[in-house]
């Protein structure tokens, strides 16, 4: 799909927890494909502090309401504005940007991991990859049970097994030191990971020891998103890559973790 | 039907609206946005006689109304744009102008030798004002004497419209742009970034790789529109004015300050189609105060 600059209807803004809110944003237009690890470039309508656009990984897509849910997360000024923004406002965003997760294959076995905001093209590529739940396992880290959003419309699509740093739920620990990821990770012979870059590379360093196939979307900060600031470069076995336009999505075995 | 037509040198643009080297790639990546022809031109990414990395990630920080990059002159040399990029791009109906760098005056003669072939590329923009790269870049646009002595040296094996772009970083501007223009540059487009920094407040460390970046955006613009109109009282030949430019309005400035063409920027990253809505505008302006040729704008500030 060609990208746009379009000027979205903010239909629904719904806080989940303390830091992370959910938006339902609404084309003007009919939009098509869009995948799990893609993202959208939002316009913060504020003052001189927050210049640039702030890009969000899509949570979810409606192509009938044409519809895109954000999952959005405070972590700065910019996040914090977005998450102010109340229903019938317009909100300009560019989209549909980068390369998505690659999609599984019918027989693929499945690892999916969330920690924090990355938890959104997580559950968004749950939804959609079309195995059977069996196949499907997910697990999500936070830091302790009030920040976990409630997934409980995602329980279909697959396993789900939590971790929170202080023990409030699921096991104490990292996702790293669950027993899914610890122990019976040769069940599985996909991992697609995204959340804290810290998480990644403890996981993507794990894969690649394991030599199992692992697809991790980074978050480097970008200025355009469209790949003509080449801001956002991480520096991989081919050289400076724009996370924008060759990734968001690398599998690690291209990265020098 | 205003006419927007504006001759540099001997080229005439269908109108004064470029996009600046860096912001918009080699014209493809932007091209989803908008219809590339209605631009009056593009001046591609900064390009070197071979490939560079550029510098470390972190390259880019958020400053108010505006954003310091340290990307140093990241690109895949000239002869990949030569092969593979130039018979993509070269039959777009407006003009491809090609940014010039390099790390020592035979660097940019050699480059520019090679980008002399090209029929479709009528004019260079020698960039003797990269803050971002440890040898040559700025280093060459800080003093008259090594301006000069790039400028010559490139002028002798370049025949088309050579366009220099001048660095803010320096004490009087308009000595630069005479010292070039008396070597024979057809224009001068100016500014590139100013040289800036930031800093993290809680791990005291510098926000760049490189401690020190350029700064583009908004918060450059009246220093910007300032050299405009020194340089613009210092030379005879055409100005190309940049900095901050956002919308039609900004452009309009800049050109009564003296500039006969603007390039937009850092606009592109908060918006690609910002450069077709400043085309618009200008049209607009002029219809509202009655200006048949954008000509009679250029220069016309009323002190």
């Amino acid at each position: 799909m060609k990208k746009t600059v379009t000027d979205f209807l903010l239909v629904e803004n719904k806080q989940l927890n303390k830091d992370n809110f959910q938006l339902l944003l609404q084309s003007p237009q009919p939009f098509s494909d869009i995948y799990p690890g893609q993202f959208i470039n939002v316009e913060i309508k504020e003052a001189t502090e927050i210049f640039l656009r702030r890009p969000f990984s899509v949570l979810d897509v409606d192509y009938n309401q044409q519809t895109i849910t954000l999952l959005v997360k405070i972590l700065g000024r910019g996040s914090k504005k977005l998450t102010e923004a109340i229903a019938g406002q317009t909100i300009n965003a560019i989209f549909p940007l980068g390369k998505s997760f690659t999609l599984p294959d019918k027989s693929d076995r499945i690892l999916l991991i969330g920690g924090g905001s990355g938890v959104a093209p997580i559950l968004f590529l749950a939804k959609i990859c079309g195995l059977n739940p069996s196949n499907v396992n997910v697990l999500i880290g936070a830091r302790s049970a009030s920040d976990h959003i409630d997934v409980s419309s995602y329980l279909n699509f697959g396993q789900f097994f939590f971790t929170t740093e202080d023990g409030s739920l699921g096991e104490k620990g990292y996702v790293t030191n669950h027993p899914v990821f610890c122990e019976q990770l040769n069940k599985f012979n996909k991992i697609y990971t995204c959340g804290p870059d810290l998480m990644m590379k403890a996981i993507g360093r794990t894969a690649i020891k394991k030599n199992i196939f692992c697809e991790v979307s980074l978050e480097n900060m970008m200025a355009c998103g469209f790949g003509v600031c080449l801001c956002c470069v991480e520096d991989t076995k081919t050289g400076h890559k724009c996370v924008c336009t060759d990734g968001p999505v690398f599998n690690v075995n291209d990265l020098k973790w | 039907m205003v006419n927007l037509e504006i001759k540099i040198h001997e080229l005439v643009f269908k109108n004064p609206v470029l996009t600046a080297s860096g912001t918009c790639g080699f014209g493809e990546e932007i091209a989803d946005f908008m219809d590339l022809s209605l631009l009056g031109g593009l001046v591609v990414k900064g390009t070197t006689l071979k490939h560079r990395e550029g510098n470390a990630y972190p390259r880019m920080a958020e400053t108010p109304s505006g954003m310091l990059n340290a990307v140093g002159l990241q690109n895949k040399g000239v002869d990949n744009f030569i092969s593979n990029i130039y018979p993509r791009i070269k039959d777009l109906d407006t003009h491809i102008i090609v940014n010039v760098n390099g790390s020592t005056i035979d660097e940019y003669v050699a480059l520019t030798e090679r980008l002399n072939e090209l029929d479709k590329i009528p004019a260079i923009e020698l960039n003797i004002s990269c803050p971002n790269v440890k040898e040559g870049g700025m280093a060459f646009g800080i003093s008259c004497v090594s301006a000069e002595a790039v400028v010559k040296a490139v002028r002798k094996v370049y025949s088309k419209t050579l366009i220099v772009k001048l660095s803010p970083n320096v004490t009087n501007i308009a000595d630069i742009a005479k010292a070039v223009e008396g070597q024979g540059a057809d224009s001068v487009s100016l500014i590139n970034t100013l040289l800036a920094m930031a800093v993290n407040a809680e791990t005291r460390k510098p926000v760049l790789s490189t401690i020190t970046g350029g700064l583009s955006g908004p918060a450059i613009k009246p220093i910007a529109l300032r050299m405009v109109w020194q340089v613009y009282n210092a030379v005879k030949i055409p100005v190309i004015g940049m900095g901050g430019i956002m919308n039609a309005t900004d452009a309009i400035e800049f050109m009564i300050a003296g500039a006969s063409a603007v390039q937009v920027g850092t606009a592109i990253f908060i918006d690609p189609t910002i450069p077709v809505q400043i085309i618009d505008g200008i049209a607009s302006y002029m219809e509202r105060h009655k200006i048949q040729s954008i000509n009679e704008i250029i220069g016309s500030l009323q002190c």
